[in-house]
């Protein structure tokens, strides 16, 4: 799979980001981190607000709630449906109500049903999924500030090391380390993890690097603040937007990549159950029974579809120098979709 | 010019390097190696024959020694199922990959020139929102999916093409359109915004002052300076175009390196795996230096800055 649609480095804040929180100390009191609570409240409320705004990323949003309060609550609700096995019922075509809700999606050669499995499946997915997208986000975004800031040979030796993960396929990385230890749920989140690392690394380097020459760092490090708390204060809350923007893209990867895995075998194994999974446990059943192979990846495509447009959004909601595009008054249905397309690609 | 090369050989020997190392450290370090390239039901006689007779009980650096010479050599060992050497297996394989990648790649250039540029003359055209939409798939489509929904629909229910194998032209539709959809989908967009700024620089207006015609602009003017940071990007897309390339040939049964990988994981094959692996990593490395080498002979400014 390729890098997914975005150039770690190009992402660069114009001068006209806030330099809100730190430039306001003229006195000699050390600077204190200047967004309050209020402050803050007044920023969710207007991002919330700009979000409905936006019908297409207000429904992948809601898409993506979705999803996440099925991972969460869905298994309590199907119970075992997913698991029980009915012969009578097996390989039952989609969309018929004859034998109840739980068989609208059809069943699978041993007549379990396919929504109950969908729906254990999303957990498993986002349970790889999620960790494994905050473990890099921290590891890599903590370690790109802290090479960017200090400059010099910390900075070029972590980023020969993302050289080196980068330039290796991953998906062969994650097929040697899943062989020589076996695909448990907590290997393939590790694997996963490490090798999206270099993407926020790359990404938290070059805006850290651009932000430790600036004004108000230079005025903290005068005052004498030490550099770990120069980074908490003044460079991550600047930094941490963009980063937010390229973890929801990276989910997208993340999850067509555990997917791709266990859809060759080595990644969820069975009895447990995937939606990569789902597709290949389907794919004998192709002339038969095309539902088991279809839904899953519908179920793919769609949550992937919902992140990319929510990132595209949130690129651009949280750049202030484009966020009056935003509030624009909308002229055609269109338009707004094409943009969040092309910022989705960009 | 050569201490661009060299600068650019050094760094990517690096990555691999590590790889080299790397598969080395996961099968030694990681308990018993005759573990890993025994089948599961192995007895102890035949592991501690295996022991004996692979050099696994000498001192570690003893064993890397040996390793690294075997590597340098292309001698990975034999497959356990076939008891062929490794590396005649994987070199085997490997045209079949490179056929499959090599024209994927080449149309999804040709194709990605051809709709960026159309894009870039008219925005929010028709290609443009191709582009866009292709793009969006591309970052949202796992490939083993659209390949299954292609088989789906091409091969069970119209009966135009083949489910699998390798005979005749039919049967490279669908691995290509497959294998395709990612780096069109990424090339696309560059191409695009390359050609976006390379239109709005002043030598395109004094072109066009000159009375050259729309085609002339783009084809001798804008596309020779947008095709730099094509370029740049297809290294990427190649090392993605192997993650691909495994999904692909492992659904249309394609004999190349992705599939004997796969083979070689799903029947506990070490040495096959890691013949595989490393002949990837090599074609991978020295491609960069083909790309590297392509991207300055046509952007002459890259020659000096970095001589400098």
């Amino acid at each position: 799979m390729a890098t997914p649609l975005l150039q770690p480095e190009g992402h660069q804040h114009p001068e006209t980001d806030p330099p809100a929180p730190a430039t306001a100390p003229a006195a000699d009191v050390p600077p204190v981190p200047a967004p309050t609570a209020q402050d803050l409240g007044d920023k969710k409320l207007s991002l919330f607000r700009l979000l409905l705004r936006d019908k297409f990323a207000t429904l992948a949003a809601l898409v993506l709630v979705f999803v996440g309060l099925v991972a969460v609550f869905g298994p309590m609700l199907v119970g075992d449906l997913a698991t029980r096995q009915d012969l009578l019922a097996a390989n039952k075509p989609p969309f018929s109500l004859e034998d109840g809700w739980g068989y609208v999606l059809g069943s699978d050669s041993l007549g379990r049903s396919m929504l109950g499995r969908l729906v254990i499946a999303t957990r498993t997915t986002i349970s790889v999924a999620l960790p494994a997208v905050g473990i890099a986000l921290v590891i890599g975004s903590l370690w790109g500030v802290w090479a960017g800031y200090h400059r010099g040979l910390r900075e070029t030796i972590s980023m020969r090391i993302a050289d080196v993960i980068m330039s290796f396929p991953s998906l062969l990385l994650a097929v040697v380390v899943l062989y020589v230890f076996n695909p448990s749920l907590g290997n393939i989140i590790l694997i996963l993890a490490i090798t999206r690392i270099p993407i926020y690394l790359r990404t938290a380097r070059a805006e850290s690097a651009e932000l430790q020459s600036r004004t108000f760092v230079d005025a903290a490090r005068t005052f004498g603040s030490r550099p770990t708390a120069i980074i908490g204060r003044h460079v991550i809350p600047i930094v941490l937007p963009t980063l937010l923007t390229l973890a929801t893209l990276e989910f997208c990867y993340v999850m067509l990549a555990e997917s791709s895995l266990s859809f060759l075998g080595i990644g969820i194994q069975s009895p447990d159950v995937s939606w990569g999974l789902m597709v290949s446990q389907g794919r004998q059943y192709l002339q038969t029974a095309w539902w088991l192979s279809i839904f899953p990846g519908l179920a793919i495509v769609i949550t992937t579809i919902a992140a990319n447009i929510l990132a595209a959004w949130l690129r651009i909601a949280t750049d202030p120098a484009q966020r009056w595009r935003l509030s624009l008054p909308r002229t055609r249905g269109g338009r707004r979709f094409g943009t969040a397309l092309k910022g989705a690609t960009k | 010019m050569l201490v661009y090369l060299r600068k650019r050989i050094i760094s990517s020997l690096l990555p691999l390097v590590v790889v080299v190392v790397g598969v080395f450290a996961l099968a030694r370090l990681t308990g018993n190696p005759a573990s890993l390239y025994l089948p599961l039901n192995a007895t102890d006689q035949m592991r501690a024959d295996f022991t004996a007779r692979q050099g696994l009980d000498q001192p570690l650096l003893v064993q890397m020694a040996d390793y690294f010479g075997g590597v340098l050599r292309l001698d990975f060992g034999e497959s356990l199922r076939t008891g062929e050497p490794a590396a005649a297996m994987a070199l085997r394989a490997f045209p079949a990959t490179l056929q499959l990648a090599a024209t994927t790649m080449v149309i999804a250039i040709v194709a990605a020139v051809l709709v960026g540029c159309w894009a870039a003359l008219k925005p929010n055209g028709i290609a443009d929102r191709i582009s866009s939409f292709v793009s969006m798939a591309a970052a949202s489509i796992p490939d083993f999916w659209l390949a299954i929904v292609g088989i789906w629909i091409f091969a069970i229910t119209l009966g135009w093409l083949p489910t699998s194998g390798v005979s005749g032209g039919e049967a490279w539709i669908l691995p290509i359109a497959t294998l395709m959809l990612r780096p069109f989908g990424v090339l696309v967009q560059i191409v695009r915004g390359a050609m976006v700024s390379a239109l709005s620089e002043p030598y395109i207006k004094l072109a066009r002052s000159k009375g050259a015609s729309d085609a002339r602009v783009v084809s001798h003017h804008a596309l020779r300076n947008a095709a730099a940071p094509a370029l740049t990007v297809a290294g990427d897309l190649t090392v993605g175009l192997v993650n691909g390339a495994v999904v692909v040939e492992t659904i249309f049964g394609w004999p190349g390196i992705g599939k004997l990988m796969i083979d070689s994981i799903l029947q506990r094959d070490f040495a096959v795996l890691q013949a595989a692996v490393l002949i990837t990593a090599i074609a991978i490395f020295v491609l960069n230096i083909l790309i590297d080498l392509g991207y300055a002979l046509l952007d002459a400014r890259v020659r000096p800055t970095v001589k400098a």
